[in-house]
Order: C-alpha cells, then structure tokens, then sequence
C-alpha cells in the first residue's frame, strides 16, 4: 500500500524520478545564476576591450592573466598574507572559547554559543564602521596604548595594515569558533582520562588527543575566514588605506568603475585559482578528506 | 603513547576510529586538567566575549550620541531623539525597507528550493548524490567577490538591467546553498520508516508529509530562515555588483559615508538585532520543545 517500497532499514528511498525531481528547483538555480556566470567570467578574461565603454571581444588574450601577476602583484600577495593572519589570529583566539564552552559550558553550552553568533546579527559592514569609532586616534583604546612606555605618539591604528587584519580577523570570527564547537562537542573527554591513566600529562592529552580529533573543525573553519577575507575590501576600505588595498579593492574599482572588464574578470579567477590550491595543499597538509562537520 | 594493539582497551579503539559513538548518551565532557589551568582559560573566554561584544556595544550606546557633527563617531553628549526618530533620514529609511523587502523575498524563494534539495539528499540514496553536495558547497567557498563579479558579467551581457530583481536572484543563490546544508544537517539521521509506517496505516502521501515529515524538518527550516535573513539583509560585495543604482540598507550607509554617519544607523542596526535576538531564542525554544516531543 505505501508508494514505494523500495526502501532500507532506516527507509532510505531509492528513488527513481523523485529525488531529481526535488533537485532541479535549487540546482537549476545554481547551475543558471553560479555555474554559468564562472564560465562567463572565464571567457571575459580572455577578451580584450577596445575602450571604456566598448564590448568586450573573445581574443583568447590570456595577456591579461600574465598582466594580473606583474601588474597587481603586491596586492595579491597583500591579500592572502592579511587573511593568513586573520585566520591564524582567529585560531589561537576562537579555538580557546570554543573548547572552553565546548568543555566548562554544562547546561549553558546552547546559550554560550549563542553568544558567539549573537554580534553577527548586526550588519557586517556597519560592524566594520564601529570599530573605526573604537580605534580612533583620540579615542580610549588608542590612548590606553600611548600610555604604555616605549609606545611612540603616533602610534595608530587606523589606516594601518594591523587596522585592516584588525577587522578581517574580528568580522570572521564566529565562522572560526562554530566549526571548531561542533568538532569539539563530539569528542568523548574521557580519552584525556585514559590519557592520564597512561602518565601524559594534561597538555600531553589535549596535544596528542583532543587536538588531532578537532582538525576538522579547525579546517573548516579555516575555510570559512580565510576565503572570505581574502576577497574583502571593506575592511580595506574603512581601516586601511590605499597603501594597503588588496586584490579585492581592484576587482571592484575596476569591474564598477573603470569598466575594465577582461582584466577584473582576469584577476577574479586567479584568485579563485590561488585559494582552490591552497585549499587543496592545506587539505593534503591535515590530511582531512571532505568537510564532515 | 606506548600501547601495544592487543592491550589497548576496546573502547578507546572504537573511540578513536568514531568519537562519541561507543557509548550513546554517556559521553564525557570534562577533561582531566588543573585547576588553574581552567581558571586562566575560563579568564581569557571572558575576553573573548568581550571583544567580540565590543562593536556591539559601541553601536547601541552610541544610538544614544548626539553627534556634534555629520558623523557619529564621536561622543558627544546623551540623548534619547535618535530612538523617538529613527526614520529621519529618508534615504536610509527607504534603503532599509528596501532590503527587507529584498531578504523577505530571496529567503521565501530559497528556503522552498533548499529543502526540498536538502529532503532529496537526506531521503533518497541516487546517483549524483556526492556530486551535487559538493557543488552546493562550492558557492559557499568562493569569495564573494567572484560570485557578485561573475553575475555582474551574466546581466550585462544579457542587456539585464540591474536592480531589485538581480539583487534578490543573487540572494537566492547564495541562500540556496545555506539552507540546503542547514536542513539536511538537521534532517540527517532521522527515522524515515516513520512516513511508510504513516502511509501503511492509510495515510496518504501528502497525509504523512504534513503530519510526519514536515514538523521533523520545520526547526531546520526555522534555522535556516534565520541565517538566510541575517546573510541577505548584511550582504554587501554580492550585492555591490548587482545593484545597479538599486540601494539596500548596507549599500546607502557605504555611499552616503563619504557625508555623514547619522545615529540612525546604529538604531535601525540595533532594531534589527533585537528582532534576530528575539527570533533566535523563539526557535531554539521551540527547537527544544519540539526534540523532547
């Protein structure tokens, strides 16, 4: 009597139309407004445009690749050394709170985390905006540090480099700590026991137990702030400067402003290029296969 | 560690291989540790929170500035007008509107679409199942500049004029993926003999969808309309690049920056956090009545 029969102990289907039927909605959606565009954004890279205000023409100039290394060089190096830092910051800032939830939070741990996302419900970029009234150079944290000795009275921190990884660091934060809660949160502590039990003492436990079982999480969150900061220009834009533009600033200014499509396009997918591989080294390096969290 | 294959206890193999799977529900949770050790933890994840508050709270004390100038940066002295007024500023009123209007509809469309990829994934075993979970994971791990740039390329060179429109297609996009995994992570793991036991029983398929499958799903579904209003209404590089001269809420604070920054940010920003607050605590308390049911 039920529909189809053809199911497993946990009444898994094994569907024949069914599944690709609910599919095609959502996929079709992607496939039309992610796939396809990518494959656009590849062709324009290898036009050439005659002006400002021309159409780009298929050329298979691929000068425009070898222009996005000689040419913005600097920036993409800035880039992908200011989100290496955001993500390692964002490590030895966020793995400490998620492991002390994940371990001291008892019946508090779902409040605890909802903590963590709660900032995150604010807008990002007016988030961005508040720490420039924060750090501003006549403001409390600003003075608090000239009070230190040694520190020189022009010490500041916006438009700096340390202003911009500053906020990239701050505004991918959480994307750290949850992946790193939820690796954490499956780990059955009593293994630092039997750890004990061996003689390790209680760092021995965590570095040779704890910390090999949550890689995952710190891969995926990894993931999830290096990526995002590597392509910001926000950040840039309200705690930088043009001194410390990064590869994303030039995209925009030069797909919005200076319609220099074949270039922008050009320097978007040598992006993507560089973050697929060192996500795929990163990967080989934790030796982790897919993001199981 | 210096165990030999055959002294090792079990359960700690088992362990290592699956955590937290060898003994359902009697997972530990503390580990073996010093005392001081926690204490200094437990100090620094009170710094954490407070830094990850900080903007939080610079943004709603300063929704009670009285900025003495165009910006509101500066302390200047306390009052209460901004909350009496917040939709004084017309432009940034209709932006505001205009991007709730814009999240409303994205999640709408994306969290029909989503869930039923997220029920095809979870419920059906078919070809192409691990293929398309990673495609849906690839829009999440491309920068955003890439996927706003890319899409920028489709509408111009379709003579698509951008706005409303290519705003909320963009939206949906990114949104899609969200609520696809969101769900499906919610879902996986569920008993689905459940719904045959329904239908043996003389239920009919939509019958046992309503009543079995769909109350299952709806905290997934609630988590994931969450996030997706949160993404949508913060989102500014996607939506930088198909705008147009379409302003949402994030968009008009960036162009009129250059101007001012009138308090009416902060407490629009504040509004909308209170309300995400709230609908955060709504569905994890119904969450929670609906797992214990």
């Amino acid at each position: 009597m039920a529909a189809d029969t053809d199911s497993d102990d946990r009444g898994l289907r094994k569907g024949k139309w069914a599944p690709y039927g609910l599919l095609s909605p959502g996929i079709l959606w992607l496939v039309l407004f992610f796939l396809v565009p990518v494959l656009i954004l590849v062709r324009t890279a290898l036009s050439s445009k005659a002006s400002r205000f021309a159409n780009p023409e298929f050329s298979w100039q691929f000068s425009n690749f070898s222009s996005a290394f000689t040419d913005y060089g600097p920036q993409f190096f800035r880039s992908f050394l200011f989100a290496g830092i955001a993500t390692v910051s964002a490590i030895l800032i966020g793995y400490p709170l998620a492991y002390w939830i994940a371990t001291q939070g008892g019946r508090w741990k779902n409040l605890l985390i909802g903590l963590v996302v709660v900032p995150f419900f604010t807008s990002y970029l007016i988030r961005t905006i508040a720490w420039t009234s924060i750090l501003k150079d006549d403001g409390v944290v600003i003075n608090m540090i000239h009070a230190i000795p040694f520190v020189p009275q022009d010490f500041r921190l916006l438009a700096t480099p340390a202003g911009v990884v500053g906020g990239l660091t701050y505004n991918f934060l959480s994307f750290m700590i949850l992946p790193i809660y939820v690796s954490l949160e499956k780990i059955d502590f009593r293994l630092t026991e039997a750890a004990a039990d061996l003689y390790s003492t209680p760092w021995q436990a965590f570095r040779k137990v704890v910390l090999p079982l949550s890689m995952p999480g710190v891969f995926a969150g990894s993931l999830l702030v290096f990526i995002p900061a590597a392509g910001d220009y926000l950040n840039n834009r309200y705690l930088g400067s043009p001194k410390t533009s990064m590869i994303g600033t030039v995209v925009q200014n030069k797909f919005l402003v200076q319609f220099d499509y074949p270039v922008a396009a050009a320097l978007s997918l040598v992006l993507m290029a560089i973050i697929t591989t060192m996500v795929l080294i990163y990967s080989k390096f934790l030796g982790t296969e897919g993001l199981a969290v | 560690m210096v165990m030999s294959e055959g002294a090792a206890p079990p359960y700690l193999l088992r362990e290592l291989e699956e955590p937290g799977k060898s003994r359902k529900g009697q997972t530990s949770s503390r580990p073996a540790g010093s005392r001081w050790g926690r204490r200094i933890l437990t100090a620094f994840a009170c710094l954490v929170y407070l830094y990850l508050f900080l903007p939080l709270i610079n943004i709603i004390v300063f929704t009670f500035n009285d900025p003495a100038g165009r910006y509101n940066i500066s302390w200047d002295g306390f009052t209460i007008n901004n909350w009496l007024d917040p939709f004084k500023d017309k432009e940034l009123t209709d932006a505001f509107i205009r991007s709730l209007q814009v999240a409303v509809l994205s999640i709408s469309i994306a969290l029909i679409m989503g869930s039923l990829v997220a029920i095809a994934l979870a419920r059906y075993r078919f070809t192409g199942s691990r293929s398309i979970e990673i495609f849906l994971v690839l829009p999440l791990t491309t920068p955003e500049i890439v996927l706003g740039a890319s899409l920028y390329q489709l509408f111009l060179g379709r003579n698509v004029v951008l706005g409303f429109s290519t705003v909320v297609i963009a939206h949906v996009m990114f949104c899609v993926s969200f609520v696809a995994l969101t769900v499906k992570a919610r879902v996986r793991g569920f008993d689905w003999t459940l719904e045959d036991a329904a239908m043996d029983l003389g239920a009919s398929p939509w019958r046992s969808f309503r009543k079995i499958t769909f109350p299952l799903i709806l905290p997934g579904i609630m988590a994931a309309a969450l996030l997706s209003f949160a993404l949508s209404l913060d989102d500014y590089i996607v939506t930088d690049f198909t705008k147009g001269e379409f302003t949402t809420f994030p968009i008009q604070v960036n162009n009129a920056f250059r101007v001012s920054f009138p308090p009416q940010v902060n407490v629009l920003a504040t509004i909308v956090l209170i309300m995400s607050v709230l609908l955060l605590v709504l569905t994890s308390v119904r969450g929670e009545k609906g797992a214990s049911r």
